[in-house]
């Protein structure tokens, strides 16, 4: 494999919300990076902050209550937080492209495909004249598999399936050709069928057009089948960093073994299925220690003291736990340096 | 560029029309009911119009002859039929007190009407739809409380209060506008169509044309108050509401900029409601605002109908009333009609 740029990086991004119960913070010192052309997965259970970091990443946490209170996000090296709005306007749906989790809500019901997909063309190919626009916004809608592409574009999005609207999505989202695609829990909402499709295609597309993927997912499945990298997200902090195989192979983080382990087998029949005890601690009722330790079955007198760092247990691979703090160097890490 | 925003017409005329077509035939039992209803509710007024036309002093035979003369000596059914049956023909009867066609004579009143109502719906509309726009866009900021509070301040005013002391204080003290009215007395404007905007416009005369407009500021903006705060509130929560859906969020990750992500994709998507408010406001101006048009002087239809009563001039009232109210249901199909322009899901049936 030919050594990657690294397109996207985001660096001890913490995102607050401000509420009247005081400042608490849904992303907490986040890190990661996305090569050229990678898919990466971030997985994780609602609420951990998934959906917040894809959204600090386009600028469009919603304000107020929330804010980035801390770090960077460098795309091509330039930081984000530090756009002004007018120059994020350029980076969204150009740069970065996102789609969401629901299909069925996530296109406005009052315009046609047709208008939607041109809009999102002539936000920023300025000089494209009318018919250039269509002839891409059709020929985008014929990329992601869509049948009868020129009727597609007159029609509503209520007169489309779950899966139709999602693949509507993806072309609207991929029209300009943008570098990175976030794709938020983008077949949570389908049926399992459409959703083998929908993850199909996004490969394909990856494949074809070299967009770097970050697919947010709390779905262990789809993380198997489709991406390079996976991100573990637990209560706003990343425990596991590593390739997909050795996640699936050598879990580290007690958490990401109770994740795996909770995946339905269906070679056994009678078997009950796994599940971690006890529950994500809600933002703001974070304890002190690691934030696993209530759950964890492995924890330790020095698990509910000190923060673990993110150490490096071999190449490609980190783990968030005391448990890997001898064998391995502690990457940089913020949160564990300062408190 | 992006096609017009509000109106995507997709070739549905046929169905249109043919719902409109279906929309005016339910309307002729509404009418019907209508007719005589008003017919009864007004022979049961006490008072003879005979007896007020002629007045206190006039003596039994005239009286006993000019019920005669204006048919009322028939029992009520016959009376309700000759009526239906001139109405069948397009006959809107005489006026008992003048003696003139009330189509003839009524429509210089309504025309007044329809210019203030006008006039008014469109400040209500401008400025309401918008104060509604900012304050949910920017909730929570100084704009939106302000707005709100006028607005409450709005609904809640008397109008003849407003009114009044509009007069006192732009029409009095700063001399800025007439305060009764549609033209100068002196300097009347010779009526075409009787919408004088229009006719001072058609006659060239271009300096009446500031004087109409400046006689309709004062009455338009009390009569646009209560309407103008309910359009306000009405956007405000629709918007609101529509502010935090997904394809809102969806326009915003396209680049697009908040200002057409506010007024294309959150707009249209909230504005149904406020359209139903507006059709019911705008009926209700062109009923005739009785109070304001006492206030300000204005020669509408309300003050027809309220003059047509104390006389109990019979054909007046029965014909006013049912014009308002066929107006009031044209309204109402408008905006069934506009509904389904704006919302493809809406289907006419």
């Amino acid at each position: 494999m030919t050594k990657r740029e690294i397109i996207l990086e985001v660096k001890d991004l913490q995102t607050s919300f401000f509420t009247d119960d005081g400042v608490i913070p849904s992303v907490d010192y986040v890190d990661f990076h996305v090569k050229e052309g990678e898919i990466l997965g971030i997985v994780g259970e609602s609420g951990c902050g998934k959906s917040v970091t894809s959204l600090s990443i386009m600028g469009l946490v919603p304000s107020p209550p929330g804010k980035i209170t801390n770090g960077q996000i460098l795309f091509r090296g330039k930081d984000l937080t530090k756009f002004s709005e007018k120059e994020m306007r350029k980076v969204r749906g150009n740069d970065i492209a996102m789609i969401f989790q629901e299909p069925m809500t996530s296109l406005n019901p009052l315009f046609t495909i047709g208008n939607q997909l041109m809009e999102a063309i002539t936000l920023h190919k300025k000089g494209w004249s009318r018919k250039q626009v269509k002839a891409r916004a059709i020929e985008m809608l014929k990329l992601v598999g869509l049948p009868r592409a020129e009727e597609l574009m007159k029609d509503y999005p209520h007169q489309l399936s779950g899966g139709m609207r999602q693949r509507v999505m993806i072309a609207m989202a991929l029209v300009c050709d943008p570098k990175v695609l976030i794709a938020d829990e983008p077949t949570t909402a389908l049926d399992v069928t459409i959703q083998a499709q929908i993850l199909k295609l996004m490969r394909e597309l990856n494949e074809r057009l070299h967009t770097a993927v970050i697919l947010i997912t709390h779905d262990l499945g789809v993380v198997a089948e489709t991406c390079e990298r996976v991100v573990v997200m637990y209560a706003g902090k990343v425990v596991e960093e590593g390739t997909v195989d050795t996640i699936f192979n050598n879990p580290q983080h007690p958490y990401t073994k109770g994740l795996i382990a909770s995946v339905p087998d269906m070679r056994f029949k009678k078997q009950r299925l796994y599940s971690i005890p006890g529950n994500v601690p809600k933002p703001g009722t974070i304890p002190n220690g690691c934030r696993f330790a209530a759950r964890c079955e492995s924890v330790f007198g020095r698990c509910t003291v000190e923060n673990p760092s993110l150490y490096e247990t071999s190449d490609n691979h980190k783990t968030r736990c005391f448990l890997y703090d001898e064998k391995g160097v502690g990457v940089n890490d913020k949160t564990a340096a300062t408190s | 560029m992006i096609s017009p925003f509000f109106i995507q017409f997709d070739g549905e005329v046929k169905t249109v029309i043919h719902y409109i077509g279906k929309r005016l035939l339910q309307l002729i039992p509404v009418l019907l009911g209508m007719t005589f209803v008003v017919f009864m509710i007004i022979r049961a007024i006490p008072g003879d119009p005979a007896q007020v036309i002629l007045g206190q002093l006039a003596s039994k035979e005239a009286i006993e002859a000019l019920r005669l003369k204006l048919g009322l000596d028939n029992p009520w059914y016959v009376q309700y039929f000759d009526y239906l049956a001139a109405l069948l023909k397009g006959d809107l009867g005489e006026s008992m007190r003048t003696v003139q066609p009330v189509s003839k004579e009524i429509w210089p009143y309504l025309a007044a009407t329809f210019e203030l109502a006008l006039f008014a719906i469109i400040i209500a509309v401008i400025i309401g739809v918008n104060a509604g726009i900012i304050s949910a866009w920017f909730q929570n900021s100084w704009f939106d409380y302000a707005a709100m509070i006028i607005a409450l301040i709005g609904v809640s005013m008397p109008i003849f209060w407003l009114g009044l002391m509009e007069q006192w204080f732009f029409g009095i003290e700063l001399q800025w506008f007439p305060t009764s009215g549609r033209e100068e007395v002196r300097n009347p404007v010779s009526a075409v169509t009787n919408l004088y905007v229009i006719d001072t416009i058609l006659n060239g005369r271009f300096d009446q044309l500031g004087q109409v407009l400046k006689h309709l500021v004062l009455p338009g903006i009390a009569l646009a108050t209560i309407p103008m705060a309910i359009i306000a509130r009405m956007t405000r929560s629709s918007m609101l509401e529509v502010m935090r859906a997904d394809y809102v969020r969806t326009a915003r990750a396209k680049g697009q900029k908040m200002f057409w992500v506010v007024y294309k994709h959150a707009l249209k998507n909230a504005i149904i409601p406020v359209l139903t408010v507006i059709g019911l406001q705008t009926g209700m101006l062109l009923g005739g605002a009785i109070l304001t048009e006492t206030i300000f002087s204005w020669p509408g239809i309300g003050r027809y109908i309220y003059e047509a009563i104390q006389f109990r001039d019979y054909p007046v009232i029965q014909s006013g009333i049912l014009i308002v109210a066929f107006i009031f249901v044209m309204i109402n199909l408008i905006v069934d009609i506009l509904y389904g322009l704006i919302d493809p899901r809406i289907k006419y049936d």
